[in-house]
């Protein structure tokens, strides 16, 4: 049954334990308290929680828009416009009644995702097994059925053997090491070169059969070296499907022969990535895997000051719709009404009307931010000073001094719990001020102290992780704001990188709008240069007076 | 109606200023001319009163005085004021054909300057060619009412 906490967990996963309750009514983004925090005097990098898939993510959602093609008329479907559009909620973090439906409209999407996952997985196996029971099975099968035809297996029959033997040991480390990995993510659509290994590798495994059958089971063929011959092909045949593998899985993708240009939305953050040839789903994959490594964590705090501001743009104007015939009336938009549409001709009088009015509002930008920035600074200070001042209090004993003097002496918990007090105010106070505070808990923050202290850090080191904010992967699962992933493409998922091509990322608050260009096609040429053009003379010029 | 006049005048003359001054720019007049000159004695010295550049082993980018920047002739780029060489009539920026009879087309420098100070010589008798610019006779004309 699905469970409460239903943002990062699929159903067969064990529910968060009794006694801690799993937030979706109140705020929060995801099932944050359902974890066990760390203990210990250092945090212990460990997965925990109940996403047992390396980061717990799910990349759930395809969404393939189809514009107008040519030909087919254009069905659109209106609903499931809303549950990809942003939340309308009271405040950024509370969860209004269209999250909790949109919550048990995925659930219900996962199930049927987990189903395929399993079904592709047992059929791997089923064909893994057909691959290496099949050259014993050529190899035993003339020995349990007509035992007496069978010519003595000779020297040259033995040495295939141990051949036979080898070449299935190798290809059985080669399938562990390159198929049987911990997936790092379900793909929507269907993986396209794996499939057709599989078909491919099919094929091979049931022509073979076939010929076997046919020619050697029909005719009970006493040659039996001839049949271990046909079984060391086989394996042969299967190394070389193996590298083939290892060709289209692997290495193709390893030569950069696109550019990525991946922008939030939100705040313009942009990096620029590499890839190789890969298909849509797989270069979301790992452009999601790139985005908790490389960009900073998404603080929504920040973006409220250009939100006021484009409130107040708009507030200062009222359209009044005095009279509707007399396009004249003073109450209206300084233009004329020239154009249908009630709605049409107000949005337009308002836009006129705010490009012509003399807008002061840069102004108070401009001093609103050297007034932030000067504040900033002198929090800065404050609490560079104050944590200096902290840090001189602790000292690292001697080995001497330790069995001298037993009485104050504090492991790094308690001696970062002893001095926590006199920073606190100035580090929250600072916090407060660059808009931080929600992403550092007191816990956190007293668990960084206690690790610096250990590790003989100084106290710009110990400032540095709140003077700058990190990547997205350096914070707690519950500050990433970005765990439930939708691909939203004009093409399908399964077609390989363009140039030109975008497609999107969305997440709950922000989304990720990905480009991609091609990387361009170099020719060089070789032309010979004479070694005596590259003789030089000095430009004179003198004036000579007789 | 004076000023009427006056000014469909000096439209004519700016008509005409400008259609010369196009002339002008390619100066396609060239005067060739022979002069004599005095050498003076200075000390020990025997000077003409003007400075030489270029030549064959020179550049002939950086001449100023050249219609064509690929000509490697030997030019006047200075000639000093009361000196033999203004006297006789040499102006800056002509080009020295020949001295004495000798060809300075096809000179370096260095050879220029020796056929210019030949101790046992006087009198140098020079072919110069001089290009015919910037006097046009209707922009002096000055009109007073």
């Amino acid at each position: 049954p699905p469970t409460a906490c239903g943002l990062c967990q699929s159903p067969e996963r064990a529910p968060p334990a009794a006694g801690q309750d799993c937030p979706q009514a109140s705020a929060a983004s995801a099932c944050g308290k359902a974890q066990q925090p760390p203990r210990g005097p250092w945090p212990i990098a460990r997965e925990e929680g109940p996403c047992r898939h390396g980061h717990g993510v799910h990349l759930l959602r395809v969404l393939i828009l189809l514009w107008s093609l040519p030909g087919i008329p254009q069905t659109r479907d209106d609903n499931w416009g809303e549950t990809t559009t942003a939340v309308t909620g009271t405040s950024e973090h509370s969860l209004s009644q269209e999250d909790i439906v949109r919550i048990t409209k995925d659930l219900e999407d996962s199930v049927g995702l987990d189903c395929r996952r399993y079904f592709s997985l047992t059929l791997a196996v089923v064909l893994g097994l057909l691959v290496f029971l099949t050259p014993l099975a050529f190899l035993a099968l003339p020995h349990l059925l007509w035992p007496d035809k069978l010519l003595v297996c000779g020297t040259a029959c033995e040495g295939l053997f141990i051949s036979v033997a080898f070449k299935l040991l190798i290809l059985l480390l080669a399938v562990w090491a390159l198929f049987f990995r911990a997936p790092r993510a379900g793909l929507p659509r269907v993986f396209v070169f794996r499939a057709l290994l599989a078909v491919l590798v099919l094929l091979f495994v049931v022509s073979y059969w076939l010929f076997y059958g046919v020619r050697i089971l029909d005719s009970q063929d006493e040659n039996y070296q001839g049949i271990v011959q046909y079984a060391v092909s086989l394996v042969d045949a299967l190394l070389f499907i193996h590298y083939l593998a290892i060709v289209l899985l692997e290495l193709r993708q390893l030569q950069p022969a696109f550019s990525v240009c991946v922008t939030r939305s939100t705040d313009g953050e942009t990096r620029h990535y590499n890839l190789g040839q890969l298909s849509i789903q797989r270069a979301a994959l790992v452009i999601i895997e790139n985005y908790y490594r490389d960009f900073s964590v998404h603080n929504p705090a920040l973006l409220t000051a250009s939100k006021s501001r484009a409130a107040k743009h708009l507030a200062g104007l009222k359209v009044y719709n005095v009279d509707g015939e007399f396009p004249a009336s003073p109450a209206t938009g300084p233009e004329n009404n020239a154009a249908t549409g009630l709605a049409h001709s107000q949005s337009r009088a308002m836009i006129a009307a705010a490009a012509r009015r003399r807008d002061t509002s840069h102004n108070e930008l401009y001093y609103e931010e050297a007034e932030h920035e000067r504040r900033v600074r002198k929090r800065k200070a404050r609490l560079v000073v104050a944590v200096e001042e902290a840090f001189t209090h602790i000292k690292r004993m001697q080995e001497e001094e330790q069995k001298k003097a037993p009485g104050d002496v504090m492991d790094p918990r308690e001696a970062a719990q002893a001095i926590f007090p006199s920073m606190a105010r100035s580090l929250q106070k600072y916090l407060r001020t660059t808009r931080q505070q929600h992403c550092h808990s007191m816990e956190s923050i007293q668990q960084h102290l206690a690790f610096c202290i250990t590790n003989d850090m100084t106290p710009k080191a110990f400032l540095e992780s709140y003077l700058t904010p990190g990547p997205t992967l350096q914070y707690g699962r519950e500050r990433w704001l970005a765990r439930q992933w939708t691909l939203v493409s004009e093409v399908s998922v399964t077609s390989g990188l363009k140039e030109g091509a975008i497609f999107l990322l969305k997440c709950i608050d922000f989304s990720l709008v990905v480009t991609a260009k091609r990387i361009p096609c170099i020719q060089l040429s070789e032309e010979f240069i004479d070694p005596k053009s590259h003789k030089f003379v000095l430009r004179l010029q003198s004036e000579t007076s007789v | 109606m004076v000023e009427w006049e006056y000014n469909n005048y000096l439209m004519v003359v700016k008509v005409l200023n400008d259609f010369l001054s196009k002339l002008d720019s390619q100066c396609s007049c060239v005067l060739q001319q022979r002069i004599e000159i005095r050498k003076l004695r200075q000390g020990e010295h025997l000077i003409l009163g003007f400075s030489i550049g270029g030549g064959i082993d020179q550049d002939p980018g950086q001449n100023p005085f050249s219609e064509d920047k690929s000509d490697k002739g030997i030019y006047v780029t200075r000639v000093t004021p009361e000196g033999p060489a203004e006297v006789a009539g040499l102006m800056m920026g002509d080009k020295v054909m020949q001295v004495n009879g000798w060809d300075m087309t096809m000179v370096t420098h260095d050879q220029a300057r020796k056929r210019l100070t030949k101790k046992n010589e006087d009198v140098v008798r020079l072919l110069v060619a001089s290009l015919l610019c910037n006097t046009s006779p209707f922009v002096q004309t000055e009109f007073a009412i």
